[in-house]
């Protein structure tokens, strides 16, 4: 595994992407850096272009403008077999871990095995079951995807992406709809997996406890730019309005509760100012 | 007014031809990527299985209906004539030209046609195809191509047994229950069928719905919208599509095979 100089490996220059051209942008002048071997986390609100950062390094969407780089390549530039190399040294664990419904949990964990490997059958048993054992559920082998919990379904997708050990492992939003004690399972998996592997880890997540306690490095995400950066240290004692507002859970403040649109006024056939109600969502 | 209507028409126009030259490419690429498959042909051979076996039944019941219907109006219509003796040859005929292949395309499309439709929307839904992507492997050569190969092997079985037990019910309302000669009854179509320009023809008439249809069904489930309404109209679409592209498909070929 190639990296630069400064352990960069993987980064985003100047990107701006929107879905169609037109179209509003997700991001715009985005610039972020993945340094080897950390556990780095991206947050903010939902639909702010988070999960947008993965897809933009898996390659699975391009950047409008700007570079996506990985291993020192920029991924806008890969061939379909460029792409698929590239791939081979990832891992993305899914919001809702994406596992086939129609296989087992063991099969599912075999599954990156046996596409990407010539191992004899043995061999994928085994590193199955080290795998599944390592999330505890090497007694759930047998069953069926519909058969276990949202959480047992995370962690078996946990399994699976690293079942190849790739070198860049990203999660999207992997404490969503947990449990408290799934949720510090999740946590320390990924922290324990991030130093076993010598990976390099994204998280793309909202929840701040759970990301503070694991996270090297912070990058807070609003309105498809960088609203603020840092250690989750400097970040707890930002003065930051924006970070402040997040990381304490405020409903009111640079965020606006309310839907921008027109005056509350306007919808009740009020004679209000329209300084005094609803301008960022102040009033609630 | 007239300025805009023209250019909602040419909108539609244009949404449709990007649509087709969308599905085109992506049908070369599904055939440029299916080399792989054939490495590991179990993965076909379990599509045939899902579905040519789970098919089979409503194939073969249908069939039987249909070569009933056709045994008790052929009747009908050549007695008039004195030819009741040609009623095999007639039943055989229209069942391996003409309704064989149709039929069991337009069962096929209602049966299979909307599992794969459904199948793969809601593999999209559940970011199935996303983590196969993200996992280097691709959806077209490890989803997509298995079950468009395992459709169009299936297809030309299932109207051989189509057609197979219509002529069964042709001859069990024929001879059975009215009475026509069973040596004329199985002569008349021994003599009258040309393996292969009936039977040969009807085959490739099936291949090629077998090709339409698992593809129109694959296609519209993999560019179907993520949402429960999304899949519910894709498959809703497999079904609209596939019947009518089947129809004006049998149209052409049968322009083309018999028109000498």
């Amino acid at each position: 595994m190639e990296s630069t100089p400064n352990n960069i490996i993987a980064s985003l220059k100047q990107v701006e992407f929107c879905y169609a051209p037109g179209e509003r942008m997700i991001l715009s002048g985005l610039d972020m850096e993945f340094h080897q071997g950390k556990v780095t986390a991206v947050m903010g609100g939902s639909g702010c272009g988070k999960t947008t950062i993965l897809r933009l390094l898996g390659g699975q969407v391009l950047a409008t403008s700007g570079q996506v780089k990985f291993d020192d390549q920029d991924i806008s530039k890969l061939d379909h077999q460029g792409l698929i190399s590239a791939r081979r040294k990832m891992g993305m664990l899914f919001q809702f871990g994406a596992l086939f419904t129609d296989i087992s949990v063991f099969e599912n964990v075999a599954f990156p095995l046996r596409e990407h490997t010539d191992l004899d059958e043995e061999m994928i048993r085994d590193l199955v079951m080290m795998k599944l054992n390592a999330v505890g559920l090497r007694n759930a082998r047998d069953l069926m995807p519909s058969q276990i919990s949202g959480g047992m379904a995370r962690r078996v997708a946990f399994a699976r992406t690293v079942a190849l050990d790739p070198p860049l492992i990203m999660y999207d939003e992997p404490f969503a709809g947990l449990d408290p004690i799934a949720l510090g399972v999740t946590a320390h998996l990924i922290k324990y997996m991030n130093s076993a592997l010598g990976a390099t880890s994204i998280l793309v997540t909202h929840d701040v406890p759970e990301t503070f306690g694991i996270a090297d490095y912070v990058y807070f995400i609003a309105d498809g730019k960088i609203a603020a950066k840092g250690t989750p240290e400097a970040l707890k004692a930002s003065t930051d309005p924006f970070v402040q507002q997040f990381i304490h859970a405020q409903p009111n403040g640079p965020v606006p509760f309310h839907y921008p649109g027109p005056d509350i006024g306007l919808d009740f056939g009020l004679d209000t100012p329209k300084e005094t109600l609803n301008k960022k969502g102040s009033t609630v | 007014m007239i300025s805009e209507q023209i250019s909602r028409l040419g909108m539609i126009i244009r949404t449709n031809v990007l649509s087709l030259g969308y599905a085109t490419r992506m049908f070369f690429a599904i055939l440029a990527r299916s080399g792989s498959i054939f490495k590991r042909f179990h993965l076909v051979r379990d599509q045939v299985f899902f579905l040519g076996n789970y098919s089979f039944v409503i194939i073969a019941v249908s069939g039987l209906f249909v070569g009933f219907v056709l045994g008790l109006q052929g009747y009908y219509t050549l007695n008039r004539y004195g030819s009741e003796q040609a009623l095999g040859l007639l039943v055989a005929l229209s069942l391996t030209r003409e309704l064989g292949p149709v039929v069991t395309a337009l069962l096929f499309a209602g049966r299979a046609g909307t599992s794969l439709t459904a199948e793969i929307g809601l593999m999209k839904a559940g970011e199935q195809l996303s983590a196969m992507e993200m996992m280097a492997v691709d959806p077209l050569s490890r989803v997509l191509a298995p079950r468009l190969w395992g459709g169009i092997i299936a297809m030309p079985i299932l109207a051989a047994i189509f057609s197979a037990v219509g002529i069964l019910g042709g001859y069990l309302v024929g001879v059975q229950l009215i009475g026509v000669d069973s040596g004329a009854f199985w002569s008349q179509m021994q003599g009258g069928v040309d393996v292969i320009k009936d039977i040969g023809n009807g085959v490739m008439k099936s291949v090629v719905f077998g090709v339409a249809v698992t593809f129109i069904a694959l296609y519209q489930g993999f560019e179907s919208k993520p949402t429960p309404e999304g899949v519910s109209l894709a498959t809703t679409r497999t079904v609209v599509i596939s019947s009518l592209t089947v129809l004006a498909l049998d149209f052409l070929l049968t322009a083309v095979m018999f028109s000498t």
